[in-house]
């Protein structure tokens, strides 16, 4: 393959592994703090964006500029994040930490089917593509291929910065070491006198907003129908079981391996472009179950 | 008569008696049936406090296999034909159980999981061999020697779907009370104590897990006959959650619970697309939540005898 | 029972007369209260802006066909069905409607994959399949159908009309690209295209065989690809929601600047698109369905439908609404002469599927004739996009119908190899009309 097309295919591979990252973040910080991994995370992805695209249509028809997306966009995450994810961890998630981990995946996945059928009673079954945002950041030139500015500096740009922003958050506020501490041990940090119940609430309203938020940065791109929440999931899984469960910087490292490996794939070998996320998954599982980045843990594998 | 088997003689005869009033009624119930079979294998490993999120391959695997082997032989017996999906589910339980078994937990899930997702992408993707998106088609085949019109069919398929859950039931119930079954929930609760013992917790999980492939090999061939059609969508990830779902909801204490959750599960899809028009998925998600507050070892849970948990 | 000879044939004769009154008691049904008919449409997903419209268009038709007295005076009654819930869903559904509410006639489908799957379920649950939107050539080619016709034509009419128009319009390409929906349908299309191409321009070169899935809704990196190959022309028989998204996205890009996009589904598309889609492109219509088309400028049936359908839904018609209104004109047109046949008694489906055969009808635009195998001959429409201040969308130029049987493969033959008999004489047929 020429010299050029292997740029090509980093940069198409980047942007798809900003939208992996910040989808993967949101499910890794959950399963860190909680232990449960949460099979509605995709729907959030899904609400995300759905809401962003409502708003978008609002602003548009409000004769607002499409630079408002800007704003808009990570406000319909915050909406979904905290409505829907409240929602989720205070009538659900609250109820299940003692439970067989067993019903707890199982009461993510009725969670996820209700999700579903929420999103076409309330949006349709439509597509939805509002792409005003796209438009108007317009367009730049890479060895001769044209890209649009959203997708090659925009995502990967946002994705970078939530990712040093949330490592500065856990590492340097308060609130931060304190969900560090609970996901270390949860039974010890309430004997710090921690509210752990307020901490695994925050949490998850935070993890929820981050899949919300790649869903609202991912629907000016792209057509968005039912189903996009179920697929989405299973990608997820596949960066984080590759980075390891509650890895946020492996997180990152397995987002752009996953991302760059399909984005090679549609070029040498376009077949097995569908198969490779989950191939690597496989992989990884097979040999390094605990993730390529996890520190050895005293963990049933 | 304990109470499940007064249940499993009123699932018998509602399934045997139901489409003599309502004939149209015969597929779903095949598939229905068909669907608790699945439900059964995947409550074996449930036991042992392991969930697949994957098993929906043994069914794709099944129904395939099946696919394939009438593009071949194109007379071979519908009942050879179940035979030939149990079997290849089997050996692709043994070659993937070899391996998975050894996980436990989340991995042991995720892992399921992934594989069934490769074999989606891959039967998705090559058009030319497995029919891709669009899937392939059966031709229906002579059933225990006999050639038949779609009625007569129908109706020998379920008769044979009804007597493989009965006979399959009894025998699942008495594997879980042999030693190797026994191993399996011993697994959940301690795992080395039982190695302690001398069993081999590989090789207990091994077999339970050839076991469920077996029978979800059996659910896909079943499917592949009655529907004529087999996609990669029976793979989907979804697909292995709902046979999970269908478990738990009927609950694995006793098989009769894999055909309670079936026939629910079955029941509220057929009326939603009648009346709710879309909504069943929502319907079951808060029906699976209220079980797992309420009654959270499934309804055949609530069907044994008050004396008898007390009296052990 | 010692029986005697003169008793035992008696009986036997008493018996023959009273099943010869049975059987043609079946025969000589009376009429129905109402005609149950079920439809498939795609309702959901991506596909749902293609099959929506025309659940619409079924719904004004069969009101006002209803209002006019029905089929004899049977009154229809349609039944939807979503082929958005994928296959074996699809399938089941299909049983239940048909076996459940005893419906006797079915339009389906949209999706080739669809056809395929119902059509050999179709002739064995004996209802009378009307396939009203699907293209695949290969369902009526590899097996002969009792119950099952078509009322519009197939992938090759319409590749083999799009390669003509193609090399009229740039008899100098070198390179090509395709990209379509990875099931029959795109496969199918392409391979009938790249026989008919390469059998009058053996000298073309295959840049790239592009497959993303069918609902794919992320194009990017198949379109970076398509950038960096540069080829003179791009073909997708997409359509729907991924046609849609595929324009634009490839828009946004600037990949619709350096090749020349050939879409021969896009008519489909191009209210939605709107000015999206550039001038200079070729689009077809699957049949020579357009709403301005030049040869029906002042029909009454055409002009007065495309009123009413954009006063009940606030858009033009698309074709997937004149297939949906060719399919049900098909069926009355069907049951008119079977009735005749009949001698005024009502048909059984069977004898319908019958009279479809050899049947000329019209529905908005050109006449259709079913011939003896049951596939449809329907004249071909395309042209290029020119934005015009009339609407806010563009609108075709250079418009050229290709007459139906001129491009469609004889009874008996396959398509993938009969398309590479066709000669560069027909470029110049003289029946080909031309418009400005």
């Amino acid at each position: 393959m020429p010299q050029d097309l292997y740029i090509l295919a980093i940069l198409d591979g980047l942007s798809y592994a900003a939208l992996l990252f910040l989808v993967a973040l949101g499910m890794t910080l959950v399963f860190g703090v909680m232990n449960i991994v949460n099979m509605a995370h995709g729907s959030f992805y899904a609400l995300g964006g759905y809401m962003a695209a409502t708003l978008g249509l609002w602003a548009t028809s409000q004769g607002l500029s499409p630079a408002w997306s800007l704003l808009i966009l990570p406000l319909a995450a915050v909406i979904i994040g905290v409505v829907f994810g409240g929602l989720m961890e205070t009538s659900l998630m609250q109820r299940i930490y003692s439970k067989d981990p067993i019903l707890q995946l199982l009461v993510t996945f009725s969670a996820f089917m209700i999700f579903e059928d929420f999103q076409r009673l309330v949006w349709g079954t439509q597509p939805y593509f509002v792409s005003d945002i796209v438009n108007y950041l317009g367009t730049t030139e890479v060895l001769g291929i044209t890209y649009t500015r959203y997708q090659l500096m925009l995502l990967p740009g946002v994705a970078l910065a939530v990712f040093i922003a949330l490592r500065s958050f856990l590492k340097f506020s308060s609130v931060g070491r304190q969900i560090i501490a609970v996901s270390h041990n949860r039974e010890v940090s309430t004997a710090l006198g921690i509210n752990v119940k307020r901490i695994s609430l925050f949490t998850f309203m935070v993890g929820s907003m981050l899949g919300a938020l790649a869903g609202a940065l991912a629907s000016p791109t792209v057509s968005w129908v039912p189903g996009i929440g179920g697929e989405m999931i299973v990608l997820s899984f596949a960066v984080v079981a590759t980075a390891g469960l509650g890895q946020i910087e492996g997180a990152l490292v397995a987002a752009i391996l996953i991302g760059l490996a399909r984005s090679f794939a549609v070029y040498l070998m376009p077949e097995v472009e569908v198969l490779v996320p989950y191939l690597i998954m496989v992989l990884v599982l097979l040999f390094r179950p605990q993730g390529l980045f996890s520190v050895a843990q005293a963990r049933r594998v | 008569m304990s109470k499940p088997k007064i249940v499993v003689i009123i699932l018998t005869l509602l399934a045997l008696l139901l489409p003599l009033a309502l004939p149209w009624l015969k597929t779903p119930l095949i598939l229905g049936t068909a669907f608790g079979i699945a439900a059964l294998g995947i409550s074996i490993l449930i036991i042992s406090g392991q969930i697949s999120f994957g098993h929906a391959l043994f069914v794709c695997v099944g129904g395939y296999a099946v696919a394939f082997t009438v593009r071949k032989w194109t007379h071979m017996d519908s009942a050879l034909l179940l035979v030939v999906g149990t079997a290849v589910g089997a050996v692709i339980g043994a070659i993937v159980g070899s391996f998975v078994v050894r996980y436990r937990g989340i991995f042991f899930g995720m892992l399921n999981l992934a594989l069934s997702m490769v074999l989606f992408a891959v039967l998705g993707k090559f058009f030319n061999v497995t029919g891709g998106t669009d899937g392939l088609r059966l031709e229906r085949s002579p059933f225990f020697g006999f050639n038949m019109e779609r009625d007569a069919f129908e109706t020998v398929l379920l008769i044979t779907c009804v007597v493989l859950a009965l006979l399959l039931g009894w025998l699942v119930q008495r594997y879980l009370r042999s030693v190797a079954g026994q191993a399996l929930s011993a697994i959940k609760t301690n795992e080395t104590r039982l190695e302690y013992v001398g069993i081999s917790a590989y090789q207990a999980l091994l077999i339970g897990y050839i076991i469920s492939a077996a029978l979800g090999g059996l659910s896909g061939a079943l499917f592949a006959i009655a529907q004529g059609l087999v996609t990669p969508e029976m793979g989907y990830w979804v697909r292995s959650g709902e046979i999970v779902f269908v478990a738990i909801l009927g609950g694995v204490g006793h098989p009769v619970g894999a055909f309670i959750g079936a026939g629910i599960f079955e029941f509220v899809k057929l009326f939603a697309a009648a009346y709710l028009t879309g909504a069943w998925q929502m319907v079951l998600g808060f029906v699976l939540i209220a079980m797992v507050f309420l009654a959270p070892r499934g309804i055949s849970a609530l069907l044994e005898d008050k004396k008898h948990k007390e009296g052990a | 029972m010692k029986m005697s000879l003169l008793s035992r044939s008696v009986i036997a004769a008493t018996a023959l007369a009273i099943s010869a009154l049975g059987m043609t008691g079946a025969l000589a049904q009376s009429k129905p209260a109402e005609l149950k008919v079920g439809i498939t449409t795609f309702l959901s997903g991506p596909a749902s802006v293609f099959g929506v419209p025309a659940k619409a268009a079924a719904e004004l038709y069969i009101e006002q066909l209803n209002a006019a007295g029905g089929i004899n005076g049977v009154k229809i009654v349609p039944t939807y069905i979503d082929e958005g819930v994928g296959a074996d869903k699809l399938l089941s559904e299909y049983r239940r409607v048909v076996q459940e509410t005893d419906t006797k006639v079915m339009l389906a489908s949209i999706s080739s994959g669809n056809c395929n799957i119902i059509a050999p379920v179709a002739e064995d649950l004996k209802v009378l399949n009307i396939m009203w939107d699907c293209g695949t050539e290969k369902v009526l080619e590899d097996k002969r159908y009792k119950y099952v016709v078509r009322t519009q034509a197939n992938a090759t009419t319409e590749m083999v009309a799009t390669v003509l128009y193609l090399l009229k319009t740039k008899p100098d390409l070198k390179s090509i690209a395709v990209m379509n929906q990875d099931y029959a349908w795109g496969r199918d299309s392409w391979e009938l295209f790249r026989n008919t191409l390469l059998a009058l321009k053996p000298d073309v070169t295959i840049s790239a065989e592009l497959f993303p899935k069918f609902g794919a809704t992320d194009y990017s990196t198949e379109i970076s690809r398509l950038q960096a190959l540069r080829p003179d022309v791009i073909l997708s028989t997409s359509w729907g929601g991924d046609l849609d998204t595929f324009v634009r996205q490839a828009a946004q890009r600037g990949l619709m600047k350096t090749s020349l996009f050939v879409l021969p589904l896009a008519e489909s598309s191009l209210e939605r698109l709107g000015t999206t889609l550039p001038d200079g492109v070729i689009v077809g219509s699957r049949g020579d369905h357009y709403f301005l088309h030049p040869e029906h400028k002042t029909d009454a049936k055409l002009n007065n439908f495309v009123k009413k359908f954009k006063e009940k839904t606030g858009s033009y018609p698309i074709y997937s609404v004149y297939h949906m209104v060719q399919g049900l004109d098909g069926l009355v047109a069907g049951y008119n002469k079977a009735i005749k046949a009949n001698k005024g008694q009502w048909p059984t489906p069977e004898q319908v599927a019958e009279a479809m055969r050899g049947m000329e009808f019209r529905g908005l635009t050109n006449t259709v004739k079913i011939r003896e195998d049951g596939q449809g001959l329907e004249d071909q429409l395309l042209g290029i996009t020119k934005k015009t201040a009339a609407y806010n969308f563009p609108t075709l130029e250079k418009i050229i119908v290709y007459p139906a049987d001129l491009i469609t493969t004889p009874v008996g033959q396959k398509s993938p190899e009969w398309v590479k008999t066709i000669k560069p004489e027909l470029l110049n047929n003289p029946r080909i009309k031309q418009f400005n």
